[in-house]
């Protein structure tokens, strides 16, 4: 039987906003199924955005959904997270708002370890106002506001969430559209800050700047580039030139900060030292 | 049965305040001279099974308060003038999607740095208009140590019954001086919750106006799902663009309070009876003009203080009536006449408003005020 994704939609919210060809509703699909797989209660999930196209996914969402300001999902969730740790609290944003305006925030959830997951939806642009360059376009690349190409280094958003301290780091695309509920499931599951990168794509503002003519052709490059961490082991450095690594890519286990606040409470009324 | 008393600072009030009107949660960045705030809660806020985080600047402060009100919690943050400049935008967020939540802004000079952190009284502006668009604001200016507790209970109480964010701001002087303060018992000042939705959850909307103008709250995490944005949105919560709705709904956000403003603006009328000259003054410089204003009436000056307790909204129908009959209002404040735009356009040229106007980080003194009295012919 084909999967229910309207269990989880809300009724009367279609169609949404994204163009034909945009990844965001991929992953959307992704993230809906790996809520089903866990079981999570709607009312007891909370999805927490910031600004973008990326960001109005939380409108879709037959859940708790807060659409905050631009870059301060993070912020706004960890209030979310602190007066009911017992919700399970998702953000989900764009590239441009978790990782320019938003990025001192995505820093700081990821140090605390506060038990959320982050999907970062990471199509290289600022889709929603029409394609100027984010902290993820690549050098080189064009965007409205880098004609004669883009002059800035791309953040790696995987390296940045393990180097700030988040203890769940995966990456995964939307050409590898299965892979992403995994991903996501896990991701919830772990006890922690859980940082998801799925790299999509803008057909609009990208795509068409940078010579993809169309949307397949920026399918195909997700599959090409992609290389699942197991497989990298056995690739030499050459082989890895221009590649990035898919799966689960970092892994720990660490205090997580609501059960640290937990032992604070107990401090502070006399109890455990 | 004698009340508790303690020789407290006005910052360490307020914390107590909150603390008395059930606030759980407080979210800050801390900032000369309100840290004691940030202090007090730390040290508070766990024992009584609260919450206490020191976040990494004063928009994600603003933005976790936001968020723990919106799980249930009556928040607080506390900050001053550059704090709140970086509040602005989610302030306005705030507003527009109706949630409770108070900001204690303990004021300092500016434009940015300025002069820290010698004490003024220069953000009376930047709580009105600091954030774009237009929307109702309360804000509440205490004078004592006293005020600054139950100042905090009543902006808890406020916010709570009108889905807004609310400002309590003592200038520096009054954050920081210290003074004998009686601790209300329990249940003697009123605490308000906001109004809860009594429909089940699926016929919840969470701007639903036909239970008036202030639509009851649900949190998340109780059972109710629901949407809220920052965009103009429809009683369910969801983004609309149709221009009558919208600018309907503005329009009640606004109303929501200004139809209760006569229960929501406070003052103080000190020997106002046969005044001639009315001092309108608040903060710490209401102390100064209540010196000066017993020194001239020793001298036979007929003088009489207004003391503004509620900013905003502005105590307009107050100073209306009295412009009718003084000679004239003297507006002492430390800021180049923040206030005294506002009782200029509250007198409508039937009385003359003679400003005393300190931006140097000293207190506007009696001698300053009783020299203006002398002015009025
Ligand atoms: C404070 C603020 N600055 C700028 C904007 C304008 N803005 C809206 S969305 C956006 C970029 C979104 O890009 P991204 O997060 O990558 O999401 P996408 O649209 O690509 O999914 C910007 C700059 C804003 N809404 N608020
Ligand atoms: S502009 Fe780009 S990111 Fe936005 S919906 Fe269209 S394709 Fe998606
Ligand atoms: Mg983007």
């Amino acid at each position: 039987m084909a999967f229910d994704y309207d269990k989880y939609l809300r009724p009367g919210k279609l169609p949404h906003i994204w163009c034909p060809g945009c990844g965001h509703g991929i992953v959307m699909k992704g993230m809906i199924r790996a809520i089903d797989t866990l079981g999570l209660k709607k009312e007891n999930t909370a999805i927490v955005s910031g600004i973008g196209c990326a960001s109005r996914l939380p409108g879709y969402m037959d859940c708790c959904t807060l659409h905050t300001a631009h870059g301060r999902a993070a912020a706004f969730a960890t209030g979310v997270k602190m007066a009911r740790p017992e919700m399970t609290v998702l953000l989900v944003g764009g590239d441009g708002d978790g990782t320019a305006i938003g990025g001192n925030h995505f820093i700081h959830a990821c140090r605390r370890n506060i038990d959320m997951t982050y999907i970062i939806m990471n199509n290289n642009i600022y889709g929603m106002t029409g394609g100027q360059f984010s902290p993820c376009t690549p050098t080189g690349a064009k965007a409205s506001t880098t004609p004669y190409g883009n002059p800035d280094p791309a953040f790696d958003v995987a390296k940045l969430a393990i180097g700030a301290g988040a203890t769940f780091v995966a990456r995964g695309t939307a050409y590898h559209a299965n892979q992403i509920d995994k991903l996501i499931t896990e991701a919830i599951q772990h006890k922690g800050f859980s940082v998801v990168e799925i790299l999509d794509d803008c057909p609009t503002t990208y795509g068409r700047r940078n010579k993809f003519k169309s949307v397949i052709e920026m399918m195909n490059r997700l599959k090409d580039i992609a290389v699942p961490v197991k497989a990298a082991e056995k690739m030499t450095p050459e082989q890895l030139q221009g590649k990035v690594l898919t799966g689960i890519l970092y892994k720990e286990d660490k205090p997580e900060y609501c059960e640290q606040y937990a032992k604070v409470i107990e401090r502070a009324q006399g109890g455990a030292k | 049965m004698a009340k508790k008393v303690a020789f407290l600072q006005g910052n360490e009030a307020a914390a107590h305040g909150a603390l008395y009107a059930g606030c759980r949660f407080f979210a800050g960045y801390p900032i000369t001279p309100s840290t004691e705030v940030a202090e007090v809660l730390s040290n508070e806020l766990p024992k009584v099974g609260g919450k206490f985080i020191q976040m990494e600047d004063e928009i994600a402060a603003m933005a976790a308060v936001i968020g723990g009100a919106l799980g249930g919690a009556k928040t607080l943050t506390a900050t001053s003038g550059p704090g709140l400049s970086l509040k602005q935008e989610l302030i306005g967020y705030a507003c527009i999607a109706e949630i409770p939540c108070v900001i204690y802004n303990v004021m300092r000079g500016g434009p940015s740095t300025g002069m820290p952190t010698g004490p003024s009284q220069s953000d009376i502006m930047c709580a009105r208009w600091g954030t774009h668009g237009d929307h109702a604001t309360i804000a509440l200016l205490p004078a004592s140590v006293q005020e600054c507790f139950e100042m905090t209970v009543q902006a808890f109480n406020l916010a709570e019954k009108y889905r807004l964010p609310v400002f309590v701001m003592p200038d520096e002087i009054v954050g920081h001086m210290r003074e004998r303060i009686e601790f209300p018992e329990p249940g003697e000042m009123e605490v308000l919750d906001r109004i809860k939705p009594t429909v089940p959850p699926e016929q919840y909307k969470p701007y639903d106006t036909q239970f008036g103008d202030v639509p009851p709250l649900a949190s998340f995490g109780s059972g109710y799902k629901f949407h809220v944005t920052g965009l103009n949105k429809l009683p369910d919560g969801f983004p609309t663009t149709k221009a009558d709705y919208v600018q309907a709904e503005e329009e009640r956000q606004i109303r929501k309070v200004m139809a209760d403003v006569d229960n929501i603006v406070d003052f103080e009328e000190y020997l106002l009876d046969d005044a001639e000259i009315v001092v309108v003054a608040f903060g710490s410089t209401s102390r100064s003009a209540r010196f000066a204003v017993n020194e001239a009436r020793k001298q036979g000056i007929k003088v009489g203080m207004f003391r503004i307790k509620t900013v905003w909204p502005f105590p307009d129908k107050q100073i209306k009536a009295l412009a009718g009959k003084v000679k004239a209002f003297i507006t002492p404040e430390m800021n180049l006449g923040m206030c005294t735009i506002e009782v200029e356009r509250c007198a409508e040229g039937k009385a003359p408003v003679l400003g005393i106007f300190r931006v140097d980080g000293e207190p506007i003194n009696p001698g300053q005020i009783l020299d203006k009295m002398k002015e009025v012919k």
